[in-house]
């Protein structure tokens, strides 16, 4: 099968699951981001636990190969704060928008047309920032393990045992 | 089977859990992380290109990111047809043109929330290819490879999204 076709499939299902997760609403992102219902939060960080958890056991037994994004400080930080106000105004990240839109809701609609634009002003001043911020605390392809010199299943060990007692304290406090 | 696919909702740590194994399938079978906003440089480039060919051709970000639709583009498509097919079958489809919580605190006016969504829209977008990824590519792919781009900016996105949503909403216990 095409890579083409698996990619629709993947996201078929994807899109399946952000939906029955209630995750694809503005007062979800909201809400998570004014920390009173983090149903994100919770969506997210589940994911993650699986995923780091199966992507390493394939990695170690040699089945797929990792694809880190280089760590570039000054385009991480700059460009994730500037990310979260957008995010934070629109309440839609740009796959949830296009998910939004999927349920009705589209108020989406405007927001997938401003990252079309938002897109476009960033190819054109992207020879501007190439020799700077995009190079400010360029650190290569790093990971959390690399960074500490530890083994990665200690650091996914650690990640567990801190988020699952966090799932029992955000249902604890119906957040 | 049939039954719990038209179920309004399921455990969002279900939905997330089930969205993890969906990540390592995927890279294990077509070696593909999952990703949202490179999609839309693509889609912006491949519009630009309708008017300006020439030009697009020759501009870095553009030549950089190849302007052509691939597995992620078609991922991002499926987000929108997963979404329409969950929502369709448990029948929460629903036109809706403001978010409850937006309207409760801004009011019935439809051009102010698209104007926000706009702009946030855009935003967003220049944050995130200036970080490389959006809460797909960075939140989920990344982080899940224990990546340190992909906490540095997940952390960035939240302390800015929250700052915005402070801003937007106040600290008042109002839902």
């Amino acid at each position: 099968m095409s890579l083409l076709v698996w990619g629709f499939f993947t996201g078929i299902i994807f899109g399946f699951l952000l939906e029955k997760g209630q995750v694809l609403r503005y007062d979800r992102q909201l809400g998570a981001l004014r920390l009173k219902d983090l149903a994100i939060v919770k969506f997210m960080l589940s994911t993650v636990l699986v995923a780091m958890v199966g992507i390493y056991l394939f990695h170690d037994l040699g089945l797929v190969q990792l694809k880190l994004k280089t760590t570039v400080l000054g385009a991480n930080i700059i460009g994730g704060l500037i990310f979260g106000a957008g995010w934070g105004l629109l309440g839609y990240c740009p796959g949830t928008a296009v998910g939004a839109l999927g349920e009705g809701r589209w108020d989406s609609l405007f927001g997938i047309v401003g990252m079309l634009f938002g897109a476009a002003v960033y190819a054109e001043v992207y020879p501007a920032l190439k020799t700077n911020v995009l190079a400010w605390g360029k650190l290569g392809k790093i990971t959390l393990s690399g960074m500490v010199g530890v083994n990665h299943w200690i650091v996914i060990l650690f990640l567990i045992i801190v988020v699952i007692p966090l799932f029992f304290w955000f249902e604890r406090k119906s957040l | 089977m049939n039954h719990v696919l038209k179920q309004k909702t399921w455990s969002v740590y279900v939905a997330g859990g089930l969205a993890g194994i969906l990540l390592c399938l995927s890279v294990l079978i077509t070696g593909k992380y999952v990703g949202a906003s490179t999609t839309f440089v693509r889609s912006a480039g491949l519009i630009e290109k309708i008017f300006a060919p020439e030009r697009v051709a020759k501009m870095d970000y553009f030549v950089k990111t190849e302007v052509k639709i691939d597995w992620q583009w078609m991922f991002v498509a499926g987000i929108f047809f997963g979404s329409l097919l969950a929502s369709k079958l448990s029948g929460d489809y629903r036109l809706t043109a403001l978010p409850p919580m937006c309207e409760r605190r801004f009011g019935p006016d439809r051009l102010k929330r698209w104007i926000a969504a706009f702009v946030g829209g855009m935003v967003a977008m220049f944050g995130a290819r200036m970080t490389g990824g959006c809460p797909s590519g960075h939140g989920l792919a990344g982080s899940s490879q224990l990546a340190v781009s992909g906490y540095v900016s997940l952390i960035c996105f939240f302390i800015a999204g929250m700052i915005m949503a402070r801003f937007l909403y106040g600290g008042g216990e109002n839902r």
